[in-house]
């Protein structure tokens, strides 16, 4: 074989190798250029339902909104019942779960690693997590609401109170995987039962991110509506009795919504800017807590 | 904080009654979560026994909902669950994996955190907020310009093309299967984005190092390493989608019949029960058919969360040093 011969098949090969190459490249850039426009439109859809909130919402915003109680269509009425129903209720639900889901917390992270037990708890607590809402609502409603022969607030705070607790068993268990085997082992060197070390040592180092869990099931728990429909049904008139149906700011705002009165309409909207406003800042102040930390 | 606060001494007897105590709470709190799914099952499932009694096997494979001969049946809205689950799921997870792979490996370092922020707070919107807009804003716009567009184009196609005939009305199982893709995107894109990151570096950097380009680390490295989280994230999504109520019930169109098309109506479980729950007496037929599908419910999104569960698992719940023992 001669060298020209030689030289023109390297020649080839090289041509082939870079049209290959090109279509590889081009392949890359191709689904880089589709990836980044799915984020562009997720962020696009953040953005469209931002707007829309702010732009039909704000409209009602007032003090009188904010201070006075829902009406009967065209009488000018406001939100406050519900505004206090959805504090009271989201209270109690965050009352009744976060001791509990900081108990399952600790016992996955520091008694049961790696026990059958542990792990079925673990498992069946993140089933909890993701497990529809509504259905919560129908077991409270069922567990709670028929029993006691009426819908109501507590019943509502008690649902709530279901979905907070894997929220934060999920949480507490992670945070308090994270910190350092030598601190126990310190602890207990200097003399400190178990339960001491746990108490003041871990929680103490794990509290920023048990609190992220907390203000993160926070913001669930008050924009959630399915399991009130079952349980506090909601409330046109003030009502802070808490064996009696209860107004929240969620059900409100599915009533009005879908309403024919464009006053109640109105106050849809603003509510659902009120809640939505306040759901998204507490996961903001949570995610603050926890870079701090 | 001294010693002493540590310590506690001459209370040793007490303390070790206080340990068990302490261990004993928690143990009890853990069984409690056990107790809790266990009951939630029982109860629905009581809930629902008079009206499985009653209409047998049939209550599955009737379309009826018929309140004023009482007649129950959970073909309808069982139907409408799995349609519009899947189909938010065909949508939901290329653009869920075209987010991940952006957030993990396109963004530059800058511009991840405040993205990533972003779509997180989309998963923080509350699913009414989502219903709203899905009538106001997206309904509008399937029903003028999507659905007569897609008539257009996809209705005379070969077999599918039944499926893209219909009135435009805007709601139906397309627009509540869009508005589920929506929502379900952060969840999935955020799982993705977090089992990416556990791709050994030197796996990825050895295929660079052999003249890959980023698409082909991607599809031969990342991806075939992390499928089976993947594939845990897609059905985490599709879990989040079957159960969602608020969102669904304000698109859907909310009619107890099989839809022949896309821009049909229907229902899904979780709406059919949100909105007949207000008329359906307690202790009668109706509440019972309503918790007996709340029960199904319940049967199909266990089984869709534990699959993803299982899979999501492995390689997330290893890390070194986790089975040492604490005395």
């Amino acid at each position: 074989m001669s060298a020209t011969a030689i030289a023109t098949f390297e020649r080839r090969d090289l041509a082939l190798s870079q049209r290959l190459g090109r279509r590889r490249r081009i392949a890359s850039r191709a689904v880089t250029a589709l990836c980044w426009a799915a984020t562009a439109l997720a962020l696009l859809l953040l953005a469209s339902i931002l707007t829309t909130l702010v732009v039909r919402g704000a409209a009602g915003l007032s003090l009188h909104m904010l201070t006075t109680s829902t009406r009967a269509p065209g009488s000018n009425g406001g939100l406050l019942n519900a505004i206090v129903g959805s504090l009271i209720q989201t209270a109690i639900g965050t009352a009744l779960g976060t001791p509990i889901g900081l108990m399952v917390g600790t016992y996955l992270a520091e008694y049961a690693r790696g026990s059958a037990l542990g792990n079925a708890v673990r498992f069946v607590s993140d089933i909890l997590l993701s497990a529809p809402s509504i259905l919560i609502g129908l077991f409270v409603y069922k567990l709670i609401v028929e029993p006691m022969g009426g819908f109501s607030g507590i019943a509502g705070g008690i649902a709530l109170s279901i979905i907070v607790v894997p929220i934060v068993v999920r949480t507490t268990e992670d945070m308090l995987r994270l910190i350092p085997d030598t601190l126990r082992e310190a602890s207990i060197a200097l003399g400190a039962p178990k339960w001491r070390t746990i108490v003041l040592i871990c929680y103490r180092a794990a509290l920023d991110g048990i609190m992220t869990g907390v203000l993160l099931a926070v913001a669930r728990v008050a924009g959630e509506t399915a399991p009130l429909l079952f349980t506090s049904l909601g409330n046109l008139t003030w009502s802070v009795g808490l064996t009696h149906p209860m107004a929240s700011l969620p059900v409100t705002i599915y009533q009005y919504a879908g309403s024919a009165f464009d006053d109640w309409v109105q106050l849809g909207w603003t509510g659902a800017l009120l809640i939505t406003a306040g759901v998204l800042a507490t996961n903001i102040v949570a995610r603050l807590v926890i870079r701090r930390g | 904080m001294s010693i002493t606060t540590l310590y506690a001494p001459g209370s040793a007897a007490g303390s070790a009654g206080a340990d068990k105590a302490f261990a004993l709470l928690a143990r009890l709190c853990g069984l409690f979560v056990l107790v809790l799914l266990g009951a939630i099952i029982l109860m629905l499932f009581i809930g629902g026994l008079p009206a499985f009694r009653h209409f047998g096997l049939s209550f599955l494979v009737s379309t009826d909902w018929d309140p004023v001969q009482m007649i129950y049946g959970a073909a309808v809205p069982v139907f409408g669950t799995v349609t519009t689950g899947v189909l938010a799921l065909l949508v939901a997870v290329p653009l869920a994996f075209g987010v991940a792979y952006t957030l993990a490996e396109l963004a530059p370092a800058w511009l991840r955190q405040p993205v990533g922020v972003a779509i997180e707070l989309l998963a923080a919107v509350p699913s009414i907020i989502y219903g709203m807009w899905g009538f106001f804003v997206i309904v509008p716009i399937m029903g003028q310009t999507v659905e007569p567009w897609l008539t257009d184009h996809l209705g005379d196609a070969p077999v599918i093309g039944a499926l893209f005939q219909g009135a435009p009305f805007g709601t139906g199982i397309l627009t509540a299967a869009l508005v589920l893709a929506v929502m379900i995107i952060p969840f999935v894109a955020a799982t993705m984005r977090d089992v990416f990151a556990t791709v050994p570096p030197m796996l990825k950097e050895s295929a660079y190092g052999l003249g890959c380009t980023s698409w082909e680390v991607m599809r031969s490295i990342t991806l075939p390493y992390t499928r089976s989280s993947v594939v845990g994230g897609i059905m985490l999504g599709l879990g989040r989608a079957l159960g969602e109520t608020m969102a669904v019930t304000f698109v859907i169109g909310n009619t107890n019949r099989l839809p022949s098309n896309l821009f049909g109506a229907g229902n899904t479980i979780a709406s059919l029960v949100a909105l007949e729950f207000p008329e359906s007496q307690a202790g009668s037929l109706a509440m019972s058919s309503l918790l007996a599908l709340g029960f199904i419910l319940f049967v199909i999104s266990f089984v869709v969360l534990a699959i993803s569960r299982l899979m999501l698992r492995p390689r997330a719940r290893t890390s070194p040093g986790l089975k040492r023992a604490i005395p």
